[in-house]
């Protein structure tokens, strides 16, 4: 099923996501969600736990990344208002597994966020994705974003899409 | 700095004050490190972190670097981290295990209750030089109330439980919720940084006033997921009634009627249908082991507290622990654990750390706001020349109860922290 999906179709959909989320084109990024899509950020010293016992910065089921879109949308989610502005590199994209239709999916990213008074702040980390052909499109069934830091620290918080 | 006065504190005329230089000022750090921290008992961490002989945690608490950790006849102790020859840390790892303790620098090593055993070259040292001098230093005292660990390096500190006075009553309750009376702190730490002055972290802990303005994104999306939020009445800005009372010695609290959830034991459609039996088997447990009035107390108020200086025990749709150290007069260092009851089911631990995420933390849909406004206002505090006063002043002249919007517990800090800024050194 997925073996017409080269790393280099995963590339180009993981740039389109990127220039999404970098637009700030929330509704269109939700579209690229499957219907049991999972978005996770662990904290920095736990990176490879499972959120049902470890405590994470993100774990958001379907229902709660559509309730942080809506909330991002919103002027009074203050820390966003503006919104910042990002820039997303994602390079060293490698197919991991196939297992029927779903792929996994890691790349390094480095997220840059941009606020007013020269404050730059630079995420760096990887991404762990399970990708999923539905009906021949692909969608996202899960996506983690491991950030490297040893702590959050100046990143203060993750406040937009990482 | 003889005539410090930062806080206008005036009854009669009904006024409240805090000058802004306190929370823009060096000076004021300086004096705040050495009359505050120095001196009051400063939290160091939970029982939970080091369970076995030779376990440790290593973090820095009022500047120093410390260790966490089980000595070899189980009791807790907290070293400073440091070797005693030329002061390079002793443990660079966060967490572990250890037999003791090695100085990589020229190999001192320490065992596992901080004493000197290793010395490589001993004998080029004088007949005088006794190793029994050189174990790890401590600080003058370490105590432990109900599993959360306290420090204080003041050699005169006054005992820890009379210094907790009526924070005790809100420990207790928090603890009181685990069926073996142990609470745990969970894995996964959150650590931060905050661009702007440590107390106003205090005050927006315990702030109720800011709810509705600051966070109107997580009560629409708790609205939406189908919980009911009550229209506040008339002439009041809080869903539900809250008190806020001081509790001595600066710590403070507001102690409010639940309307978001606990996971000790509170259903809300949030959690879902199928989470509804073990929220009622929690409950039901709590009834019998505490009676149905104190599991009242336990199960439907959220109670925000504050351990003066610096610990912040959010007991509510989760119970986390944040605790935050000054840098820079406008900077800050937060460290966020969860906490939960040892050997909770695997379904209500899963509920309780959902549901901190859904207002706390760095990815949640509240804290991040929280952070925007303390770092707006420390931009507008560069104008502390020309507007110098905040305001402190709701509810002041009620005679009877204090709600959780109004500002006694606000001024209960301030009041404390003045008292120790001027008092003799």
């Amino acid at each position: 099923m997925t073996a017409s999906l080269t790393r280099q179709a995963a590339e180009d959909f993981l740039y389109h996501e990127a220039a999404l989320l970098d637009a700030w084109k929330l509704d269109e990024w939700l579209g690229l969600l499957a219907g049991d899509c999972v978005y996770r950020v662990p904290s920095n010293d736990a990176p490879d736990g499972d959120p049902s016992g470890t405590l994470y910065l993100i774990a958001d089921d379907l229902a709660r990344i559509r309730g942080r879109v809506a909330r991002l949308k919103d002027p009074q989610a203050h820390v966003e208002f503006p919104h910042s502005r990002t820039r997303r590199m994602i390079s060293n994209v490698r197919i991991l597994d196939r297992d029927g239709d779903e792929l996994s999916v890691e790349a390094n990213f480095v997220v840059y966020r941009f606020r007013r008074d020269e404050r730059v702040s630079a995420f760096v980390g990887r991404y762990r994705y399970r990708l999923r052909i539905v009906e021949g499109l692909v969608r996202i069934a899960s996506r983690e974003a491991i950030l490297d830091a040893e702590e959050l620290g100046s990143l203060g918080a993750v406040s937009f899409i990482l | 700095m003889d005539d410090f006065r930062h806080v206008l504190n005036d009854p009669d005329r009904l006024d409240f004050r805090v000058h802004r230089a306190a929370l823009v000022d060096p000076a004021v750090l300086d004096r705040e490190m050495r009359r505050i921290f120095d001196v009051c008992w400063i939290y160091a961490g939970h029982e939970s972190e080091v369970r076995e002989p030779g376990d440790f945690v290593t973090r820095t608490i009022c500047g120093r670097p410390i260790i966490l950790c089980r000595d070899s006849g189980g009791v807790i102790r907290v070293f400073l981290n440091v070797c005693r020859h030329r002061g390079a840390v002793v443990c660079r790892e966060r967490k572990g295990n250890a037999k003791g303790y090695t100085c990589f620098y020229h190999g001192w090593s320490y065992d596992r209750d901080g004493c000197l055993d290793g010395v490589p070259g001993a004998s080029s040292y004088p007949a005088s030089f006794d190793r029994k001098e050189f174990g790890l230093a401590s600080p003058p005292h370490v105590d432990m109330y109900r599993g959360f660990v306290f420090a204080s390096f003041a050699r005169d500190a006054r005992p820890l439980e009379e210094y907790l006075a009526g924070a005790k009553e809100y420990l207790d309750l928090v603890v009181d919720q685990s069926p073996t009376g142990e609470m745990e702190l969970i894995r996964g730490t959150q650590e931060y940084a905050i661009r702007a002055n440590w107390k106003l972290l205090v005050e927006n802990s315990f702030d109720d006033y800011h709810l509705m303005s600051t966070h109107k994104t997580w009560l629409d999306y708790m609205k939406k997921s189908g919980v009911r939020i009550p229209k506040p009445p008339k002439g009041h800005v809080m869903p539900a009634h809250g008190v806020g009372k001081a509790l001595g010695n600066g710590h403070a609290v507001i102690d409010n009627e639940n309307f978001r959830g606990r996971p000790v034991a509170r259903w809300i459609p949030l959690y879902g249908d199928e989470a509804k039996p073990e929220i009622e088997r929690i409950r039901a447990e709590l009834e019998a082991r505490l009676g149905p009035e104190r599991a009242r107390r336990v199960a439907d108020t959220n109670r925000n507290l504050v351990v003066f200086p610096n610990l912040v025990v959010n007991d509510g749709s989760s119970v986390t622990i944040r605790t935050f150290h000054p840098t820079a007069p406008d900077r800050m260092e937060v460290t966020a654990w969860a906490l939960g009851p040892k050997a909770e089911s695997a379904k209500a631990r899963a509920i309780r750390l959902d549901s901190f995420l859904t207002f706390y933390g760095p990815g949640g849909f509240a804290t991040p706001d929280d952070v925007e406004a303390l770092e707006s206002v420390q931009k507008g505090l560069a104008a502390w020349r020309e507007v110098p006063w905040s305001v402190m002043t709701r509810g002041i002249d009620k005679p009877g109860e204090q709600l959780n919007t109004d500002e006694l517990h606000l001024r209960e800090f301030w009041i404390h922290w003045d008292r120790y800024m001027r008092e003799a050194a």
